[in-house]
């Protein structure tokens, strides 16, 4: 009798973790419509090649509280296998010692991810400053710097796409004259910052891009350009409705699709909303780059690693890496997400004309030196480098502040965070 | 055995409760109190830096614009709050038809979250779809209500959606009060020939100083804490102009990799809270001991 008692405990504990396998724990929060159909993608291809997925997605906040989640998990010593983290708060986590001993690195390097990536975008995924081993897998790009426009709106008023800003105003003091809001605009100051570097990059150029807000020089910052791109700041935020303040991007984007304003200017995931709407692009609504010189501002979303000591859950993470880079969740993650693959080398027929011409422009840019991470999306600066300027940037577009103070502010924002 | 059980057994009951809380609830403001001495970033740090964080709170446009804004709500709050309530009170209290209808609908408030008031109040207050719209389509083509989008403004309009919320509760405490006053004190004072404006003006309300004591600490601490209502109302906008010290916390924490300058501004606002609950429950337990 007390042999089978403790048989049956014996089994009892042991069945759970009988099934030895690559595992895997991803915290996410892509829990919407097509991201959760392309996530689907990802989960099937990881159960076919014999992995099991705990899915732990936390909703709210475009991340905020998976962020909350993440932090109470990290603290409590218990990191997920993967987690949503790009741009350089991977360098900040692996600064913290959750990320070594870099579990991935090795797929990588079979993978041969140094081909496949362009070098700048490759540099972002890889720890210990930039420069070391692999601990991060990107799976899209997301191009910011987009001007979403109302083609029917736009031929009534006889009006092109802008190819300079001036065009552009002119275009907006049309369609203000004859009583459209010219411009679709959320003020929030994530959205507000967003604008902002698309004007910045295109009003100051590439160089004067990467001084202010990737090296953040202070003679730069404080520069006569720099209140160039605050006095354009304040013509935009003349052509805005009074509804704008707090309004949420999608919110602005349907009223592009409705014909009640413009144009937008927005990531491509602004495209999503067009899709979903059943516009095509070139029919109904227009998409073109913000003016400027062969600029490109990217926004990559990437799977970071944390430190494991379980090898099942080992293996899974080198699945789940290979998988996100693998030719088939790039194409069909991107088809949903309106982004562009992060491999270079993925086919790209069945992507629609904006992200054909945004698969062609990143080639141009990087060769033109255009290529720019975004500051607004957490790819140029850390959190707290990135709050420092969208503070500034936010409290200018929603007050009187003169174009002049607000460079300083900027400037005066930026060292006190340094 | 039985006796010591019986003698003891309260003492092991609230045991688990006591240590919970003192882990959870005091352990962690000790916690808070530690790492606010750090240099931490992205995550918490356990190496002392010293005062650095607060040096750096106090000088930050950002929380010293949210002490600003919470000194003219939580001011504004409690008046409009209270004033509101009292009359809200006094109105019932006049043995009138459905009090128990009008009751519900003026507590009813209360039962919703602060974040579905803050969404309700966001869509009446935006100027494109709400109050101002709602005139401009009757045919008053200047009516202008635009203080939600406006940066001097929006502060305000945190405050009516707040006083909308919780006067209604400060009418059910006043209420009570007024109703477990004895009715003789006022049938005495009607004798003598007061108007009701002075029986209550004289009489009951000075009696209810232990209401208002009430009302204020529960009120002054909703106020400090007020996170959820601006976050549905405004998000801290137009750009940063009705940040508020519990927004600035979790934004510092958990947006900007600030944990230790989130810890800092976490203690200015226990103390803030500690400032106005300590003397409150100084008297209330001198009042029992002296019972």
């Amino acid at each position: 009798m007390k042999k089978i008692i403790i048989a049956l405990i014996t089994l009892a504990f042991t069945s759970t973790s009988s099934i030895a396998g690559p595992k895997i724990e991803v915290l996410h929060w892509w829990t919407s419509g097509g991201e959760a159909a392309a996530l689907k993608v990802l989960k099937d291809d990881f159960a076919a090649n014999g992995g099991e997925w705990l899915d732990m997605p936390v909703t709210g906040g475009g991340g905020d509280a998976a962020n909350v989640a993440l932090k109470a998990r990290i603290v409590a010593g218990d990191p997920p296998s993967a987690s949503q983290i790009k741009g350089p708060t991977i360098q900040e986590y692996d600064q913290e010692g959750v990320v070594a001993p870099y579990n991935i690195d090795s797929i990588a390097q079979a993978e041969g991810w140094d081909n496949l990536l362009d070098p700048m975008i490759a540099a972002v995924h890889k720890c210990q400053n930039n420069s070391g081993p692999y601990c991060a897998a990107p799976v899209n790009i997301h191009r910011i710097d987009w001007i979403w426009a109302n083609k029917v709106v736009f031929d009534e008023n006889g009006l092109s796409m802008p190819t300079t800003w001036d065009e552009l105003n002119a275009a907006a003091d049309k369609l203000q004259a004859a009583g459209i809001i010219p411009f679709a605009h959320g003020g929030q100051a994530w959205q507000d910052a967003t604008v902002f570097e698309a004007v910045a990059m295109g009003i100051g150029g590439n160089n004067y891009y990467k001084n202010c807000y990737v090296k953040l020089e202070e003679s730069c910052l404080r520069s006569e350009t720099t209140v160039k791109v605050f006095d354009q700041m304040r013509k935009l935020q003349g052509y805005t409705d009074p509804g704008s303040p707090g309004r949420d991007w999608n919110v602005a984007t349907g009223m592009v699709i409705e014909g009640k304003a413009g144009f937008q200017i927005m990531g491509d995931w602004a495209k999503g909303e067009f899709t979903a709407a059943g516009k095509s692009p070139g029919w109904d609504y227009m998409c073109s780059p913000t003016p400027s010189n062969n600029g490109y501002l990217y926004n990559v979303d990437s799977f970071i690693f944390y430190k494991t000591s379980d090898p099942d859950k080992q293996a899974g993470q080198k699945l789940l890496a290979k998988l996100m880079m693998g030719k088939n969740f790039q194409k069909v993650f991107n088809l949903y997400k309106g982004s562009i693959p992060a491999r270079l080398d993925v086919p790209m027929d069945e992507f629609d004309d904006c992200a054909k011409a945004s698969n062609a422009d990143i080639k141009t840019a990087g060769a033109k030196g255009g290529l720019v991470p975004s500051f607004a999306h957490g790819m140029a600066q850390g959190n707290t480098m990135k709050a420092a300027l969208q503070d500034i940037i936010t409290e200018h577009f929603n007050s009187d502040m003169s174009s002049v103070d607000a460079a300083n502010a900027l400037a005066d924002s930026v060292l006190a965070n340094m | 055995m039985f006796k010591w059980l019986e003698k003891n057994l309260p003492k092991i009951v609230m045991a688990p409760a006591v240590g919970l809380i003192g882990w959870f609830v005091y352990g962690f403001v000790l916690w808070t109190l530690y790492i606010s001495f750090t240099n931490s970033k992205i995550l918490p740090k356990y190496e002392l830096w010293g005062v650095g964080q607060y040096v750096k709170l106090w000088a930050s446009r950002k929380w010293l614009i949210s002490v600003d804004n919470l000194l003219v709500f939580t001011a504004l709050f409690l008046i409009f709050c209270i004033v509101i309530g009292i009359i809200l009170a006094i109105f019932l209290d006049q043995k009138i038809r459905a009090e128990g209808v009008l009751r519900t609908i003026y507590l009813y408030p209360m039962a919703l979250s602060f974040i579905v008031t803050g969404t309700a109040w966001k869509w009446i207050l935006n100027p494109t779809l709400g109050l101002q719209k709602m005139f401009i389509d009757w045919g008053f083509e200047n009516f202008t209500f635009d203080w939600l989008v406006n940066r001097e403004m929006a502060i305000y309009t945190i405050v009516i959606a707040g006083v909308w919320q919780s006067a209604g509760f400060v009418m059910a405490l006043f209420l009570a009060g007024l109703r477990s006053v004895e009715d003789e004190i006022v049938k005495a004072a009607k004798i003598d020939g007061a108007g009701l404006f002075t029986v209550y003006w004289k009489i009951l309300l000075p009696m209810m100083r232990p209401v208002f004591f009430t009302s204020f600490v529960i009120l002054v601490h909703i106020s400090i804490k007020s996170y959820d209502l601006i976050v549905a109302l405004t998000q801290g906008g137009p750009g940063i102009s009705t940040t508020m010290p519990a927004l600035f916390m979790t934004q510092a924490a958990f947006h900007k990799s600030q944990v230790g300058l989130s810890a800092a501004s976490a203690m200015m606002m226990f103390m803030a809270v500690a400032a106005v609950i300590i003397p409150y429950l100084y008297s209330e337990l001198r009042r029992e001991n002296a019972r």
